[in-house]
């Protein structure tokens, strides 16, 4: 294992048993490593699995397969007790992406951002878990005042401020993001993203962003992971990737992202990638992408590509690369 | 004067109130007490907890001061009409139907209130494990609640009351057997409806037992719902009573209930000297039915603000509707 990794998913699997015959493979195989103090961004369209990946690394759901090595520690393989005893709850953290339905409509601010402390017995008094209630709230650029409002007094933006403050109470070393800020408009995203990347700094964070905003993954990682139907289909440096696209997929989405400029966009009309995104039930053998890909061929549908180093801290599982 | 002077002089800067953006002006509103002040701002719903209270207060307090006993017989004074010294008349063996109408009561509330509780929290306990756990344990208790779902009730109803007897205890019994499917169902759906939901999630990831979720997050939410089904199955119950009474199964004499009274009082319903032995029970258990009713819907529309708006929406609607027929003719 190298040096300075957080988190090590290994041959991670999900699968959602539809009915006897029909399995959802909503994550299939992804390996990738976080590094202490880094930003992943984990991309891909609606329905590849990325909120599956975050709900799994956070143990909501039961892995079907694999490892998640954190700390070197297997947590994919806690059980309920582990979970407690280990005291996972002050590791990994999560944001929600929808701020309306993250937040219980019956608890005051306080009461939500508290819950945690109150359960893992922090603080001696009522007073002084108000105390560090007040302290994450003016973390997140709300009032102290604001501990007694009810989630529905407050914007999207405020109300994922609250939910930022409560993955914050009880200082994990992990966030999952799970597309925190797709639910707000963009003035708002802005200054919730700075916000995250100030408190990365300040509480020492590793980040799990998961995102479908290619630009939004771009501006808070370091390092970027493409996903299509379950599976990784490009890893690597933020650079790397969106300076040298390799698979044929990322290529595609790279350029569907709307250029601010008409002339430049007529001047440089892509082919869009073509067909709809395949089923995750009961996927066959080979690449997921082959009946998308312009350079699909036989070898594609027989056989898996491998996601396999190209050199320059860039991953790519493609067995026609471009270059 | 320099330029620079006046500028600052005729405009003030933005700023300060700029900071202030994110103070919330209106006053903190808890949802709890504005249903109450809804609730109590409607004449009806008044009206029928007005209705409600003085049924209770009457059941509870006639048959300890009143002068008869409900059972003592009196054959001197058989078949009175109503009168001041029987407010209600009496029976064909002397019985003051005052007393007796509200020591009925007495067994009618009671079936009400203990027959639409008692199996609704025994269906929520079972449809609240059903629902949490998932999986073959719900599969397993779904399955049981089909098949006793698939057996009419009055069949329970029937089996339970012949072999316990007729009695208030017997009833709530036979009404929590036959009853608990249907609010083990409507328990175990809400339950699944907030269990994948991200703040149950949040609360999963804060460390939260399934019990705390259950009861501090999913409850609070599923409350209002609660509320509107059990004042909706009070009537109900009574009149499940009142129905088995007419079939012989209910309260058995010498104790009495209002269905049983109203029973009695069909036997003389077409002679108009014992008239009153059928219309006051009668009146009693209508008034009582309807008052729970009403205050059931009034309750559901005080927990949902939406809902009275459509009302009034509705309302406005069709008198603009008939405004502008008018104006065409």
């Amino acid at each position: 294992m190298a040096d300075g990794v957080l988190l090590d998913v290994q041959h991670l699997k999900k699968y959602f048993r539809l009915d006897r015959r029909q399995t959802l493979h909503a994550v299939d195989d992804v390996s990738f490593q976080i590094r202490t103090g880094e930003t992943l961004g984990l991309v891909g369209e609606s329905g590849c699995g990325k909120t599956t990946v975050g709900r799994t690394l956070a143990r909501l759901y039961e892995p079907d397969g694999g490892k998640i090595l954190f700390h070197g520690q297997d947590i994919g393989a806690f059980s309920r007790r582990d979970i407690k005893k280990n005291n996972l709850a002050s590791k990994i953290q999560m944001i929600f992406q929808d701020p309306y339905a993250s937040l219980n409509p019956y608890f005051t601010i306080g009461e939500i951002i508290s819950e945690g402390l109150e359960l893992h017995h922090i603080g001696e008094s009522r007073a002084e878990r108000n105390e560090m209630v007040y302290e994450l709230l003016r973390r997140v650029g709300l009032h102290t005042e604001h501990a007694n409002r009810f989630p529905h007094e407050f914007s999207g933006g405020q109300r994922q401020r609250v939910g930022i403050a409560r993955a914050l109470a009880l200082n994990p070393e992990f966030i999952i993001c799970d597309e925190a800020t797709s639910a707000l408009d963009v003035s708002v995203q802005a200054q919730v993203l700075n916000m995250l990347i100030d408190l990365k700094e300040s509480m020492g964070l590793t980040y799990l962003v998961v995102a479908h905003d290619l630009s939004l993954v771009r501006y808070i990682s370091d390092r970027v992971a493409v996903m299509y139907l379950g599976q990784l289909v490009e890893a690597g440096s933020v650079g790397e990737v969106y300076g040298h696209p390799m698979h044929p997929y990322t290529i595609g989405l790279l350029e569907a992202v709307p250029i601010a400029d008409p002339d430049y966009e007529a001047e440089h009309l892509s082919t869009p990638v073509q067909g709809d995104i395949g089923s995750p039930v009961n996927p066959g053998p080979g690449c997921r992408f082959a009946g998308r890909c312009p350079y699909g061929d036989d070898e594609c549908r027989r056989r898996t590509p491998e996601l396999t180093e190209t050199g320059g801290d860039h991953q790519v599982a493609c067995f026609h690369p471009v270059k | 004067m320099d330029i620079q002077k006046k500028i600052t002089l005729d405009f003030t800067p933005v700023d300060p109130g700029l900071r202030d953006a994110d103070q919330i002006v209106r006053p903190s509103v808890r949802y709890w007490p504005e249903v109450w002040k809804r609730l109590f701002k409607n004449k009806l719903a008044d009206v029928c907890m007005g209705i409600i209270l003085l049924m209770i207060l009457l059941a509870v307090f006639v048959p300890v001061f009143s002068s008869y006993k409900y059972d003592a017989t009196d054959l001197l004074h058989t078949n009175v009409k109503p009168c001041l010294e029987h407010l209600f008349g009496t029976d064909a063996t002397g019985r003051d139907m005052w007393t007796r109408v509200w020591v009925g009561a007495r067994a009618s509330l009671a079936i009400g209130f203990l027959g639409a509780l008692t199996p609704f929290v025994i269906g929520a306990a079972i449809g609240a494990i059903s629902g949490w756990c998932g999986g073959w344990v719900d599969m397993a208790i779904m399955r049981i609640c089909d098949i006793m779902l698939c057996i009419p009730s009055m069949i329970y109803m029937i089996l339970i009351l012949m072999l316990m007897g007729g009695s208030v205890q017997a009833m709530v019994v036979a009404m929590a057997i036959s009853n608990w499917m249907g609010s083990a169902r409507n328990f175990r759906g809400r339950i699944l409806q907030f269990k994948n939901r991200e703040f149950t999630l949040a609360a999963r990831l804060q460390g939260a037992g399934g019990l705390r979720i259950v009861f501090r997050h999913i409850l609070p939410n599923i409350l209002g719902n609660i509320a509107v089904s059990l004042c909706g199955s009070v009537p109900g119950a009574i009149f499940m009573e009142a129905g088995m009474s007419y079939i012989g199964l209910g309260v058995t004499p010498p104790r009495t209930s209002l269905g049983q009274l109203s029973t009695a009082g069909i036997g003389s319903f077409l002679l108009p000297s014992q008239f009153h032995l059928f219309l006051y029970p009668a009146i009693v258990i209508s008034v009582m039915i309807f008052a729970f009713f009403m205050f059931g819907n009034c309750l559901r529309d005080a927990l949902d603000p939406r809902l009275r708006d459509e009302e009034y929406n509705a309302r406005r609607f069709r008198k603009l509707r008939r405004q502008m027929r008018k104006a065409v003719q």
